[in-house]
């Protein structure tokens, strides 16, 4: 694939501990992005060795035809959201914003309009004057990122910038950030360890886990066809069933409660067992089953107060998705 | 949360020992300042001839701009030795940070009469510094103005107050953000711009303060001059230290230290309010 | 980089400037000369020999160590209820308070050291040793409320709330949670306060009695002329400082580690 941005053998060590190992990466230009990966996983160092913040001990930053990774952080087309927004506390809205713009000693009078269509763009024109202490966190946000988008940068970076927000809030931050990203048309590059949010606003997915790449495809992909142990039970839930020495994985919502009368077809597995515990979910019940042979499975059956404790059970034998099993590595620093 | 007993106990004793050995001194002071002495007893007549006397007689108007002049060139000097090596200290030195940091506040323990004698030693007409000149050519015979004189007063007040200078400064850039220098140098701004644009408007409170402290400070000093000032170095202190020593008119000195004390606390009063307005976070 | 160059630079000149003169005294301290001329000739520990057969410097050490530690006590008890006050209790005048209370630091030392001399001739009280030490009580009050302070903010409120939650009174709570949390503020106001005293001269020069202070009775001396004896002193001191400050120091970073949670690197 031709990519916009190209990582390759990127690896960092911080005081004698491996950070990320050997990471090979092409991303394409327009492309959602998201690194994904637990705290220790090195996910941010991922991300501050693009936009320069840290330099890899070995490996290279390719974007198109140029390497970057030996150029400072103020010479790459590359723009940060910061986590904690990182907004000039003694500048305006306007000032911020205009910021990056000054510094490449773009005309003031373009300044102007960029300025004002960028905040424009983030619904944040009536602020212009205010100083950041006087807005929220959700205010902020959006903030930081006009002061990046502003610049026409070729790529975008997101550190984790959802994650000071409350839970309604930060939905309704994920689908503004999402139709942003398909109007402005450039390549976001954004982190978390929430894999709902990955899901929700990637083109694709990349999981990051003690450093190494574990996955990477699109989030369907991901969540249908996970590669390994790590990643199925890392992304949504599963149950992990072994059928001689092979290991898979089975979603939850694919196993469907059925009555003792039913005759099994070819292809589907049936199993018995006493319901352990059923916990409401909203739109659906999460029961745990202990089946007759020993096995305890987590099933997603529709929201029904009263069950009995006799359950039996059902699934396609292909919807159990043979998967790697996941050595136990040292979690990385942190 | 804390009950009546608790505090009580801890305002009332700090309270009172306050006034007793502070609030009430500096009530006397003020008083005195309006009293006389006859015949080398002070007598308890209220007048405000001391005043007039500190108005009309220009050798105290003169050696009060002196000083002021002598304290503006130190907290100067000060600024220009403290703002880049703070900087320096908390941005640029990496894993010597810790160690610079103690290098800087070590004299500020070294005895004040200890630095201020060196300069002396140094600064004589057969101090190190002379006889360095003239050992090596660089000089035919000794230069006088080094010691005895404004010079002196201030080299070594800047060298005495430089560190105090420092730690305001320092701790207000400690207090900046660093990922707002990441977030000025990911827009696309150089290092000049990051400090000009960014952080020295974001360090001015402490600035202020440090130049706040080098000034009042250096202002009220009397052993620097006294040691190195000769009597073209007189400070205003100095004047205080003989009205109430070998001049013997308290009342006089009290005047001169009453209006003393008016111009500090109005210039920290101000320079207060400066900090206040400067500051964003 | 251009930049960085010129501020290293930048910063070792303003280091020179700060320990040349003390170097040059140290090593003149040696000189077999009793002129600071250059270059120094001779070798000799003679001042220091000197030095230390000085009876009268000698009983001036002393006297200056029996005011400091009275002033570190006066600081400390007073001190210390001043910071807790200005921490956690609402008082009428409590502004006017603190800044009374932070005054001595900012203000020169000849206004306090001649106020409390109005005072104490006003009620006839002699000048001595106690005059002295009530003085750098009083005006290091400042020092002590301040580092105390400093302490009680970095402390978590909580804990005491669960003291008492869980039962304990006032003063247990007092003695079990909040002052052995401000142990390292005290030890550090205590060395700063030890050695400001024994090196205080402002505030001393208008209290003083029969007895002299350490500064006071080097600065006698150099009245009468520079002796060489005084180079060796000053050396002295300076290491003295060298130790308590490196003290002082490890003692702050020891309070700051320990109030911070380990942060996570990521």
């Amino acid at each position: 694939m031709t990519g916009l941005l190209s990582l390759r053998g990127i690896s960092k060590r911080f005081s004698n501990t491996p950070v990320l190992r050997d990471v090979a990466l092409q991303i394409a230009e327009g492309e959602f992005l998201t690194i994904l990966g637990e705290s220790g996983s090195g996910k941010t160092t991922l991300l501050r060795i693009i936009s320069g913040f840290e330099r890899p001990d070995t490996g290279e930053v390719w974007m198109g035809t140029q390497r970057i990774d030996t150029l400072a952080p103020n010479r790459r087309d590359v723009n940060t959201v910061f986590q904690h927004y990182a907004l000039f506390p003694h500048l305006s809205v306007f000032e911020n914003v205009a910021y990056g713009l000054r510094a490449h000693r773009v005309p003031e009078n373009e300044i102007k309009s960029r300025v004002e269509a960028a905040l424009a763009q983030v619904n944040m024109t009536a602020f212009t004057s205010r100083r950041p202490t006087a807005l929220s966190g959700g205010q902020q946000q959006r903030v930081a990122l006009a002061r990046a988008l502003v610049n026409r940068p070729r790529v975008l970076l997101l550190d984790e910038p959802l994650s000071a927000l409350d839970a309604n809030l930060r939905r309704q931050m994920q689908s503004e950030l999402k139709t942003l990203q398909r109007d402005v048309g450039i390549t976001f590059i954004f982190v978390t360890h929430d894999q709902e949010e990955a899901m929700t606003l990637s083109d694709r997915i990349a999981l990051l886990r003690s450093g190494e790449l574990e996955q990477v495809s699109t989030p369907r992909d991901l969540y249908n066809h996970p590669q390994t142990e790590y990643a199925a039970t890392f992304v949504g839930q599963t149950n992990l069933l072994r059928d001689g020495s092979q290991l898979l994985s089975l979603r939850p919502e694919h196993i469907r409660i059925t009555t003792r009368d039913t005759v099994a077809g070819a292809n589907v597995v049936r199993l018995k067992g006493t319901l352990r515990r059923q916990t409401f979910n909203g739109p659906t019940d999460l029961l745990e089953i202990e089946c007759e042979n020993g096995l305890k499975l987590t099933v997603r059956a529709p929201n029904q107060p009263a069950r009995p404790s006799e359950i039996w059970l059902e699934w396609t034998r292909d919807a159990a998705v043979p998967i790697k099993p996941s050595c136990t590595h040292e979690r990385t620093a942190g | 949360m804390y009950s009546r007993a608790y505090s009580r106990l801890v305002t009332i004793p700090p309270l009172l020992w306050v006034t007793l050995f502070l609030l009430i001194p500096y009530l006397f002071l003020f008083c005195f300042s309006f009293w006389q002495v006859h015949a080398q007893v002070i007598v308890h007549s209220w007048t405000l001839s001391n005043y007039g006397q500190l108005f009309h007689n220009p050798i105290y108007l003169q050696v009060l701009l002196r000083s002021i002049r002598i304290a503006a060139s130190v907290t100067l000097l000060a600024l220009c030795l403290g703002v880049p090596l703070a900087y320096y200290v908390s941005f640029r030195s990496g894993t010597a940070k810790n160690l610079l940091y103690q290098l800087v506040i070590i004299p500020l323990w070294v005895s004040y009469l200890v630095r201020a004698y060196a300069w002396k030693t140094i600064l004589g007409s057969n101090g190190v510094l002379n006889t360095l000149l003239q050992y090596t050519h660089l000089a035919q015979h000794a230069i006088g103005f080094l010691l005895y004189s404004p010079f002196a007063v201030v080299l070594t007040l800047t060298h005495i107050y430089t560190p105090f200078a420092f730690l305001p400064i320092y701790a207000s850039l400690e207090h900046i953000p660093r990922n707002l220098i990441e977030a000025s140098q990911d827009l696309g701004a150089s290092r000049s711009r990051t400090f000009w644009k960014v952080i020295f408007p974001l360090a001015l409170p402490g600035i202020v303060a440090g130049a706040t402290f080098a000034f009042v400070l250096s202002l009220g000093d009397f052993l620097a001059p006294l040691l190195l000032g000769g009597p073209s170095g007189i400070m205003i202190s100095n004047i205080v230290v003989s009205l109430f020593g070998a001049a013997y008119d308290w009342p006089l000195g009290a005047a001169v230290a009453v209006v003393m004390l008016i111009f500090v606390m109005a210039l920290i009063a101000s320079t207060e309010r400066l900090e206040r307005k400067l500051s964003f976070t | 980089m251009f930049r960085s160059r010129w501020l290293s630079i930048h910063a070792a000149v303003v280091f020179a400037f700060l320990y040349l003169p003390i170097g040059v005294l140290a090593v003149y301290s040696f000189n077999g000369e009793s002129v600071g001329g250059f270059p120094p000739r001779g070798w000799t520990l003679n001042w220091y020999r000197l030095l230390a057969g000085d009876s009268a410097l000698w009983a001036s050490v002393v006297n200056s160590l029996i005011v400091a530690i009275a002033a570190v006590a006066i600081s400390i008890a007073i001190g210390l209820p001043a910071a807790l006050a200005l921490d956690r209790v609402r008082f009428p005048g409590k502004a006017f308070f603190r800044r009374i209370v932070l005054l001595p630091l900012i203000l020169p030392g000849v206004i306090t050291g001649i106020s409390l001399l109005t005072l104490f001739v006003t009620v006839g009280m002699k000048l001595s040793l106690v005059t002295i030490a009530l003085g750098h009580g009083t005006a290091l009050i400042s020092v002590a409320a301040t580092e105390i302070l400093a302490g009680l903010q970095k402390f978590d409120r909580a804990q005491e709330e669960a003291s008492l939650d869980l039962g304990a009174g006032q003063w247990r709570t007092f003695w079990r949670v909040t002052l052995p949390n401000l142990r390292l503020s005290i030890i550090a106001a205590v060395l700063l306060i030890f050695t400001l005293s024994m090196d205080e001269i402002a505030v001393s020069f208008f209290l003083i009695g029969r007895d002299n202070t350490l500064p006071l009775e080097i600065w006698s001396r150099l009245r009468r002329g520079i002796t060489p004896e005084i180079n060796a002193i000053s050396t002295v001191i300076f290491c003295f400082s060298l130790i308590t400050i490196v003290l002082w120091y490890r003692i702050r970073q020891a309070r700051t580690s320990e109030t911070t949670p380990a942060a996570s690197v990521q």
